[in-house]
């Protein structure tokens, strides 16, 4: 055997594949299949959409003085969170959970068998991706409700304290939401049990503290995902029972990093 | 270079592999042989690192698969005709990978070239025959021009055409110094490629031989594959159903 009888054009010896070549074709998978941009026009569409059904049917005549007193544009143009934290739930949940359902995940484990790493790569790739589309939206979103709400009901704006911050967490919750369901994809592996399970702790769990009385709902309901965006990171108008916005993120932070580490964990010691 | 040593891997009950031990050399083709369910695909998942043995160890080119620097320059295997997202176009799902192991891209288009797969390269991988699909996950193991390649049954829903294709592919490969596993569970296939056999049997080594000593026995290959593997097959069904369908 000598080399030169080889036709070595991809021979490379020095160096080792990294952090950035991974995140290379995990952003190249991401945007060579459908399913990524249907699911950020069902995002945009929930997000504008109902802001717009929201803030245009503010009827300010004809309000109580209570419910005026809790008037808050911002938190209740986001409304649309609802459908948007769902959306990028099953992009994250289908970003591993489409691997391992079509076999793909063995010709990427293949390639990159240091399982840590390339869980890493797809939550960095996935977490930027969401976290501009979702400012972008959630800005976006947030400047039409302000245009269709009609006076004299009381207007936003960025400069008004709480507002910016509002719409900054609004945009980044749904990135989180996405982590979370990457992480849970990992464990569970299959599509459909994955984003059971993001509908189950977004929607199901506070359902479930209905009937448990006020003082669990209150003591509980502060750190389920979808009460704290709604009443915490999203709200200008501080509510009752909710953690404060800074920590109800941190918190959400949490999670996220839990749910990464913990799929990444089962993943690399899991049989393929 | 492949070397396994002391193999095993339990599923529950089941022992697939037991105390497997063997090398693959460079510059041949190795045929990989056994009756369904013998352990072959498992076996080629430990190789490469897809799953771990419950003992031994495997080693490619003197390290172990999660230790290699470059692994699909290192390394290239077809495991499954499917290994692919059914959305995502041939070209798309080649250029992702390429770029894991930061390989040019075209060496994308090349590897198309060389499988026959360059005008079908923008459609949709789902919507390809069994054939096709095999071709591309050829072309995947091509991508990183690897001094290894490991393929299971790649012959599969290949047509006659192709089937001349990969045996002349796999020949060639061989001939550059390369070191080249083929499973299979039809020795009349094998015998066709592979110069080197290593025979397994409900997970256990039964012979690691050459074509040219297992047919000097004075039997058919057939016969002498039948001799080697008696009564480790899976599902034995009655000898004369199992001849018949050669």
């Amino acid at each position: 055997m000598t080399t030169a009888t080889l036709t070595r054009s991809a021979a490379r010896t020095e160096g080792r594949y990294g952090f950035r070549n991974v995140a290379e074709m995990e952003w190249l998978k991401l945007r060579s299949v459908r399913s990524t941009a249907w699911i950020m026009l069902v995002f945009a569409a929930g997000m504008i959409g109902i802001a717009i059904l929201g803030l245009s049917h503010v009827a300010w005549s004809t309000m109580s003085a209570a419910d005026r007193a809790s008037f808050d544009p911002t938190n209740d143009g986001f409304a649309g969170l609802a459908i948007g934290q769902l959306a990028f739930g099953v992009l994250g949940a289908l970003v591993i959970t489409s691997e391992f359902g079509s076999g793909m995940i063995r010709a990427t484990f293949a390639a990159v068998p240091r399982r840590g790493l390339l869980m890493a790569a797809k939550a960095a790739v996935l977490g930027a991706v969401t976290l501009v589309a979702g400012e972008v939206l959630t800005f976006v979103s947030w400047g039409v409700g302000e245009a269709v709400l009609r006076s004299p009901a009381p207007h936003a704006a960025l400069s008004q304290p709480g507002v910016l911050r509002a719409v900054l967490m609004a945009g980044a919750y749904p990135a989180l939401i996405a982590l979370i369901a990457l992480g849970l994809g990992a464990i569970i592996r299959h599509t459909a049990g994955a984003i059971s399970a993001v509908v189950g702790i977004l929607f199901v769990l506070p359902l479930i503290l209905l009937p448990l009385g006020y003082s669990i709902q209150n003591s509980v309901g502060q750190f389920m995902p979808m009460l704290m965006a709604e009443n915490s990171l999203t709200a200008v108008k501080a509510q009752s029972h909710t953690l404060a916005p800074g920590v109800g993120f941190g918190v959400l932070c949490a999670y996220a990093a839990a749910a990464l580490v913990i799929g990444g964990v089962v993943m690399s010691r899991r049989d393929a | 270079m492949i070397e396994a040593r002391g193999l095993v891997k339990r599923y529950g009950p089941t022992t697939a592999v037991d105390n497997l031990s063997f090398d693959v050399q460079p510059g041949t083709v190795t045929g990989f042989l056994g009756p369904n369910g013998a352990g072959k695909s498992t076996t080629m998942r430990m190789i490469l690192g897809l799953d771990r043995p419950d003992a031994g160890t495997v080693r490619v080119g003197g390290r172990d698969f999660r230790d290699l620097r470059w692994p699909l320059r290192e390394v290239g295997a077809l495991l499954e005709a499917k290994a692919f997202h059914p959305g995502r176009s041939a070209r798309a799902h080649l250029t992702a990978l390429a770029a894991s192991n930061a390989i040019p891209r075209r060496r994308v288009n090349d590897v198309l070239e060389i499988t026959g797969m360059a005008k079908a390269a923008s459609r949709r991988a789902g919507k390809f025959s069994l054939g096709m699909s095999q071709r591309l996950g050829i072309a995947a193991a091509m991508l990183g021009d690897p001094q290894v390649l490991l393929l299971d049954e790649p012959v599969n829903g290949l047509d006659p055409e192709g089937i001349r294709w990969i045996r002349n592919l796999l020949k060639t490969l061989a001939a550059q110094g390369r070191t080249v596993l083929v499973s299979s569970h039809l020795i009349s296939e094998v015998a066709q490629t592979a110069d080197q056999l290593i025979v397994i049997g409900q997970g256990r080594l039964l012979a690691q031989t050459t074509v040219a000593e297992l047919s000097s026995c004075g039997q058919s290959l057939e016969e002498a594959f039948f001799g080697l593997t008696e009564g480790s097959a899976e599902y034995s069904a009655s000898s004369i159903a199992y001849h018949g369908s050669l």
